[in-house]
């Protein structure tokens, strides 16, 4: 059998967070999109991306929700729509047991994204992460800055249509 | 008057005493020192650089520098095909290189529609556990070095042997094995390789109690790991903890039990959290304990594995396994119970190629290390030392 | 034997070329070479083996029969290395260190008994004077830590400085304790004094009931003045690299290990004349097997007191391969508030004794 998440265990997994949602989207209506329900990684995407803390901060601390794991913030590139994004997964740590996905967006250049690093320590790091693979910026970052390339570095790596830079300090980068 | 105020320091203070004459009263503050741990030091479990404030013995402040080690795993991930990302999984995580890759298949295996073997999904259990026991020892035998302790590390990687032979059996290859592949295995077990695990596991339960009694009754030891280190159990995951990490702070929090995958729910075992007597609960020491359990409890769990295991007969592990792997269209976030704590990978899949359009791997001794800013506040050396061996850190994880 | 020998040393005392008393030199020498050559040598040669041994390992076996040239392979390889002075270093505090470390190391060995008429000084001052030539190491740490230019030396070297500035005190109580029970300070009585026919049961060790206490403090003490595990913090290796000898190389390098090794068989030797005896044989006549008669002798003497200065060597190495090291505070809490209290009660218990009991 494919691990344990039978097609029952699954779809059980997936009504969870699409309760969980209905709550988020009775209070935030059209701030969050519609629910996509899909059996791998059910998740909804913020419209409003100025009103991201304020969801996060509802997610976390809401009696029915408690989302207070954030498992992976990871950033994501749309060069189709020329967007730059975030996707988080979020779990109800030992309380409710739900988790969800949240996708927030911004645009390719100069984008910015609220900070939810003082709602969940962990998104500290990971969006440092993100602004160094990907550039964009995360507004109301205690620390905004690179994480994994050098402080100097030219490009944001994880972009399709990143051109390494030739010369590093002296050194041949492309080899 | 305000000149000369602002033109002396501010750990001067002048005070105007009338009839133009003042009095200039000097703190007798020692300066802080900036100290650099790393990135080449001997405690530092890899290339990790710490930036220490200190006042004396007393650190301020230590901030992890990292980037060290960075070899751009997820680009690779994005020119590679899904098979071939194997191999670059066991690299992030070399001492658990097993349970990395039991991650990352079951992440894909969650966008395919194959059935596993049951046969393999004893095998890769069997493996992860193994490699679960030598990744604690090593965590372990540092930590004691870290200490001072010298010969627990020698113990710990004589035992370790033994189980980097039998996975070399089994898989060819001593530490980065690319054995657990999608859909199934690389090879199946040689002939004879239960009995050998059978007989490592009746060798390895007293060494295991031997190396409890060597330095969790060890006063020195104790003393040098209690009470260090304290983090609550709720900014413990708010942080993201997990693993023994998240078990030392009393969270009972076990994805094998809680979030399970394969075989796991068939077998039998205890989520191992400290109970309070001999250490902390939060504390350095009960981390330690806490993979100290975990080994016993692996044990447990290989031999019911080797009991259930159905028989080989000419097995073909790669019976399962597509010639090409071309995940339907989607995304999703698979993870597994690392030595470590969770590693999770974020792979989203077009449906059309054979290579992913993203593939984050979300890995643990990340978001473990994280913590180390607001957990070294206020500690002396000797101690941030055993805050980062308690940590259990491999670099290769950190930075990918 | 013991007839022969004292002849030959006496010839030897007598042998005045030019008017020069080379014939003494070379009987006060001799001991001291057998110590630098054969003894470091092969103490640093008996700590890999040991700690080979006791950590399930063989240690060095390619270097002669058993690894027993590995030493002096090691020798020959830091004297041809390139010396390196760090550009930022205090030059002259940096070469100066070592040499201090060394000579205060080796001052000591002045003072050993090595037998009945192998002594270099026969002081009577003796046991203060080995007491306090351990100050001077001090200064070469101090010295060695500052003049590296480094923070992590420097750490090394103040945590080391505190450490045996304050583990001198239980250290030099203990050993009043044994200048009390003999009713002097020099070494060479210290051993006439345990001589005797009931062999071990004539040693101070066992000739009062407390003085077990004062021999413990000391051993203790002694661990924490050489900077030996579990004392080692200013040269831990996980923190500090290597401490205060960080920043050396090459010859310097060898020179600061020998000089702990140096200090080790001395600190062992101190404590087997105070209390065990020293060049005394610990074996007793029984009846009229003479045993302590046919192993007492000037030969003898000598290879008694280096038997029990390896004893208390492989001791130390025995503890430094199975304990973790104390952190700074613990260190300076066990020395502060655990030994110098006790080391006052033994004071005070042994001066009771020699007073009311004896």
């Amino acid at each position: 059998m494919e691990e344990s998440q039978g097609t029952i265990g699954q779809s059980a997994v997936v009504e969870a967070s699409r309760a969980a949602y209905a709550i988020i989207r009775e209070k935030f209506a059209d701030a969050v999109s519609e629910f996509d329900a899909n059996p791998t990684m059910p998740f909804f995407e913020i419209l409003d991306t100025s009103r991201w803390s304020e969801i996060a901060l509802f997610m976390r601390d809401n009696a029915s929700l408690r989302f207070t794991y954030m498992a992976c913030l990871s950033g994501m590139d749309y060069p189709e729509d020329a967007k730059l994004g975030i996707v988080c997964n979020l779990e109800s740590l030992g309380e409710h047991g739900h988790r969800i996905a949240v996708k927030v967006k911004c645009d390719r250049d100069g984008g910015a994204i609220p900070s939810v690093a003082n709602v969940w320590k962990t998104a500290d790091w990971h969006e440092r992460e993100a602004f160094d693979m990907y550039g964009m910026l995360f507004t109301g970052h205690p620390d905004l800055r690179r994480i994994l390339c050098p402080e100097d570095w030219e490009g944001y790596p994880l972009r399709k249509d990143y051109e390494v830079q030739e010369n590093y300090h002296g050194i041949k980068v492309p080899y | 008057m305000q000149e000369l105020e602002q033109a002396v320091n501010r750990s001067v203070r002048v005070i105007p005493q009338g009839e133009g004459r003042v009095t200039i009263e000097k703190d007798l503050s020692s300066e802080e020192m900036i100290l650099n741990m790393g990135p080449q030091h001997p405690s530092t479990h890899g290339v990790l650089r710490l930036e220490c404030k200190t006042d004396g013995e007393v650190v301020t402040e230590a901030e992890p520098y990292l980037g060290y080690l960075h070899r751009c795993f997820e680009k690779h991930a994005e020119v590679v095909d899904y098979p071939g990302i194997v191999p670059f999984v066991d690299r992030m995580d070399y001492l658990a290189a097993m349970n990395s890759e039991f991650a990352y298949c079951i992440a894909v295996e969650k966008l395919l529609d194959v059935e596993i073997p049951r046969r393999v999904e004893f095998m890769r259990v069997i493996v992860s556990e193994l490699n679960r026991i030598a990744s604690h020892l090593v965590a372990i035998g540092t930590y004691a070095i870290d200490l001072g302790a010298f010969t627990p590390f020698l113990f710990c990687f004589r035992d370790r042997e033994h189980i980097m032979s039998l996975l070399e059996w089994a898989s060819g290859a001593r530490m980065l094995y690319n054995y657990i592949w999608i859909g199934g295995a690389s090879f199946d077990f040689p002939p004879g390789f239960k009995e050998r695990t059978a007989e490592f596991v009746n060798y390895f339960r007293p060494k295991a109690l031997e190396l409890q009694r060597l330095l969790t009754e060890n006063e020195i030891f104790v003393k040098r790991t209690k009470g260090i280190g304290m983090m609550p159990p709720d900014v413990a995951v708010n942080y993201g903890w997990s693993g023994p990490m998240l078990r030392g702070s009393g969270v009972e929090w076990d994805l094998r039990k809680h979030d399970p995958y394969s075989i796991y729910p068939e077998l039998d075992f205890k989520v191992c959290v400290p109970d309070g007597k001999h250490s902390d609960i939060g504390d350095s020491l009960s981390r330690h304990l806490v993979r100290a359990y975990e080994m016993v409890e692996s044990l447990s769990m290989i031999e019911q594995c080797l009991d259930k295991m159905p028989d080989a007969n000419g097995f073909d592990p790669r019976s399962a396994i597509a010639k090409r792997i071309r995940p339907k269209a989607g995304e999703v976030y698979g993870r597994a119970e690392n030595p470590r704590g969770e590693l999770g990978f974020y792979i989203v899949s077009d449906g059309k190629s054979t290579k992913p359009v993203r593939c984050k791997a979300r890995s643990s001794c990340f978001v473990n290390l994280s913590a180390m800013k607001e957990l070294s506040m206020g500690q002396l050396i000797p101690d941030l030392v055993a805050i980062i061996g308690s940590i259990d850190i491999v670099l290769g994880e950190v930075d990918r | 034997m013991s007839m022969s020998l004292n002849s030959w040393s006496d010839a030897l005392a007598q042998w005045l070329p030019l008017g020069l008393p080379v014939g003494l030199v070379i009987i006060a020498a001799l001991p001291l070479v057998f110590i630098a050559l054969y003894a470091l040598t092969y103490g640093v040669y008996g700590e890999r083996k040991i700690s080979a041994f006791m950590q399930d390992r063989l240690g060095p076996m390619e270097v002669g029969k058993w690894g027993l040239l590995q030493t002096i392979a090691d020798i020959l390889k830091l004297l041809q290395k390139e010396d390196i002075v760090n550009r930022d270093a205090d030059k002259f505090l940096f070469v100066i260190g070592p040499g201090i470390l060394f000579v205060g190391s080796f001052l000591a060995f002045a003072v050993l008994p090595f037998g009945p008429a192998f002594i270099g000084a026969d002081l009577n001052v003796g046991v203060f004077y080995a007491i306090g030539i351990v100050a001077l190491e001090v200064v070469g740490i101090l010295a060695a830590g500052w003049g590296s230019n480094n923070k992590w030396a420097l750490y090394g070297a103040i945590r080391s400085v505190a450490q045996i500035v304050s583990y001198e005190i239980p250290a030099a109580i203990a050993i009043l304790c044994g200048a009390m029970m003999a009713g002097t300070l020099s070494m060479q009585q210290f051993n006439l004094l345990q001589q005797g026919e009931n062999g071990f049961m004539s040693f101070f060790l066992f000739q009062n009931p407390i003085a077990w206490l004062p021999f413990l403090i000391y051993f203790i003490a002694s661990l924490a003045e050489t900077n030996r595990a579990p004392f080692d913090i200013p040269e831990a290796e996980s923190e500090l690299v290597a401490g205060y000898f960080t920043e050396y190389s090459g010859m310097k390098f060898a020179v600061i290990f020998l000089a702990e090794y140096g200090s080790m068989f001395m600190v062992s030797a101190i404590i087997s004349v105070v209390f065990l005896g020293g060049w005394n044989s610990p074996l007793p006549n029984i009846g009229t097997v003479l045993l302590n008669d046919w192993t007492t002798g000037p030969v003898w003497g000598a290879f008694w007191i280096i038997m029990k200065g390896f004893f208390f060597i492989f001791i130390q190495m025995w503890l430094r391969w199975t304990l973790p090291r104390l952190r700074v505070d613990q260190l300076m809490y066990l020395c502060w508030k655990v030994l110098t209290p006790f080391a006052f009660i033994a004071f005070v218990l042994t001066a009771v004794w020699e007073i009311y009991m004896k």
